[in-house]
């Protein structure tokens, strides 16, 4: 893959390394202003594990999750990545080692085509992105592999349309495949399933299970009844703090889950 | 791939018969200040319309390759030294500028280029010992490339077009590379760009100096063409007239800033000898593009012509099965 050459940060770290976690955020904090986001969340994420994030409206899923991709600087704590700290590391340099993130407010290219948007995703990741002088569309193996990206979440048939002629459904699909081009170790999807019709999520459902185990995924979901059955762990947040934490069985059966949460 | 091809080469002979048509002194400068203009436009487009980073002080950048020039032919170097020399204090001043500038985007941006272009502006104009203050540089002689002479007017458009057609050339290439897929990508979604591993503020670096390197090409090639450069040519007006080249004939299209820097020169060259308020005349030209063509005068004219063609072959299908029908 385009992160296993030479001159790029950190390829094969976590190699046969399955022993260590693959995600661990230690004590984080974070504040903005007088408001405290994130209080001292801890998260231990086992390799090819599928943790589920909940909590309600403001619970601080997504702040958390900017802060894991380095969009965020926490206050205070630390967060490593398969034993390498990356607290410190420009949040470009995490998805060099291994980590890849969808958005809940879907941001994609709009101007561009689908297979455009995929190939970005790829060429954040080759050394190919400095060149000024070739064609980009004569990358052969870099095309090729856009395709493929794009083929694994059916969508490969439509590559040349504009994204802006698309359907929200489909843009789900484009931010999962750019993600998964990237052969990402971590992935964080910031509600998936988020303003889809029941076909779709389905649809995105059927995609979320086709990833191999090699894949840990971190999901941030509110549809309980779709991503319910996808999670290993579940993790509750509430006003910025974990406030349950384990099996899917153990978090539902939870009073304090169904008090925040469901709502009883 | 084979139109197209014809399509350039047309264009090209086009271009190169252009002192034959016109054989009148006067109009082949004016088309040599078009190209040496568009080469301006092309640079300030790759901030413009491939960033996103609209810059007010390009014509600080423009200016500081031109009293370049000057400055070491006054001081009594050849001519390869001094483009050469021009070309490099070109590409350091732009290293500066965009250091300085590419901490902010947006309006923060603009201001901060306008800033600094003043600043460019002030030393050419109070920096007497080097520019000469007012009364500006006088440049002798035009250099000889192989031999030619660049004197007489026909020449100089020859060496200018061939100039020209390198920076477009050269344009093209690097926007269909993954460089300039890069760049796009920055200016439609920068955090976007950031999480997929790209150093967004380095690519933008990059763009600047490619837009430095073209915008001191010009720069060069206008002492040359006037054989004179004062403090003028760096004030605001000639950085916001570059602006409007690129955004009138179309920013992020490859030929837009030619289009654009063909207008702009016309209307103040030869317009105005015939109309006093020529600025009037261009002020109304620029709310017509605005109006009709907001994308700029190349997308829009190829987004007309399409629904033209559209409704006249939409005119022709409704009209034949009628003309079937007839006899």
């Amino acid at each position: 893959m385009a992160r296993d050459e030479p001159g790029e940060n950190g390829g094969g770290a976590g190699r046969g390394a399955q022993a260590m976690t693959a995600l661990a955020v230690a004590s984080l904090n974070k504040s903005f202003g007088g408001l405290r986001v994130n209080t001292n969340v801890n998260l231990k994420v086992e390799p090819g594990e599928r943790r589920l994030i909940i909590g309600p409206n403001g619970a601080g899923k997504t702040t958390l999750f900017n802060l894991i991709t380095g969009e965020l600087v926490p206050d205070s704590g630390s967060i490593v990545l398969f034993d390498r700290d990356i607290t410190r590391v420009a949040s470009r340099k995490r998805a060099h080692l291994g980590m890849a993130r969808t958005y809940q407010i879907i941001t994609l290219f709009a101007h561009d085509s689908i297979l455009r948007n995929a190939t970005l995703a790829l060429l954040g990741l080759s050394p190919l992105r400095w060149n000024p002088l070739v064609a980009l569309e004569r990358q052969q193996h870099l095309m090729a592999q856009a395709h493929a990206a794009l083929k694994r979440v059916g969508l490969d048939h439509i590559a040349d349309r504009p994204l802006a002629e698309t359907s929200y459904g489909e843009k789900r699909r484009v931010e999962i495949a750019m993600a998964l081009a990237q052969n990402p170790k971590v992935l964080l999807l910031d509600e998936p399933f988020a303003g889809l019709s029941i076909d779709e999520r389905r649809d995105v459902r059927e995609l979320l299970v086709a990833i191999p185990r090699d894949v840990t995924i971190v999901m941030i979901e509110h549809d309980m009844d779709t991503a319910l059955d996808l999670a290993d762990r579940i993790t509750l947040l509430h006003f910025g703090e974990v406030i349950v934490e384990g099996t899917r069985a153990e978090v539902v059966a939870d009073p304090r889950t169904r008090e925040v949460y469901l709502g009883e | 791939m084979i139109d197209r091809r014809i399509a350039i080469a047309v264009t090209i002979l086009a271009l190169l018969a252009v002192p034959y048509a016109i054989t009148e002194v006067y109009y082949v400068n004016i088309a040599s200040q078009i190209l040496l203009y568009a080469i301006f436009a092309l640079g300030l487009n790759v901030l413009v319309g491939y960033a996103g980073l609209v810059s007010l002080g390009h014509a600080g950048l423009f200016g500081v390759a031109s009293y370049a020039v000057a400055s070491l032919l006054a001081a009594g170097h050849g001519h390869a030294i001094a483009i050469l020399a021009a070309l490099a204090i070109g590409l350091v001043v732009t290293a500066g500028f965009a250091a300085l500038s590419l901490r902010a985007t947006g309006i923060s941006f603009i201001m901060i280029t306008l800033a600094l272009g003043e600043i460019l502006w002030g030393l050419a104009y109070r920096w007497i010992s080097v520019t000469n203050g007012d009364n500006g540089v006088n440049v002798a002689t035009r250099p000889m490339p192989f031999g030619i002479a660049l004197t007489a007017a026909r020449s100089f458009y020859d060496a200018t077009l061939i100039v020209f057609l390198v920076a477009v050339a050269a344009t093209a290439i690097f926007v269909r590379s993954p460089f300039g897929a890069a760049l796009c990508g920055t200016r439609d979604q920068p955090r976007r760009m950031n999480a997929l591993g790209y150093h967004v503020w380095m690519i933008r670096f990059g763009a600047f100096m490619f837009s430095g390197l073209l915008t001191s090409i010009a720069g060069i090639l206008f002492v040359y063409y006037n054989q004179f450069i004062s403090p003028q040519a760096l004030q605001l007006n000639a950085s916001a007239e570059a602006l409007l080249m690129v955004i009138s004939g179309g920013a992020g299209t490859l030929l837009g800033p030619v289009v654009g820097a063909g207008l702009v020169v016309i209307m103040k060259n030869v317009v105005s000898a015939y109309i006093e308020r020529w600025n009037f005349m261009l002020g109304a030209i620029f709310v017509a593009i605005v109006v009709f063509m907001p994308e700029g005068l190349v997308p829009g004219a190829v987004r007309l012509s399409r629904s033209a063609w559209r409704a006249m072959s939409r005119a022709k299908t409704a009209v034949a099965p009628v003309a079937g029908r007839k006899p």
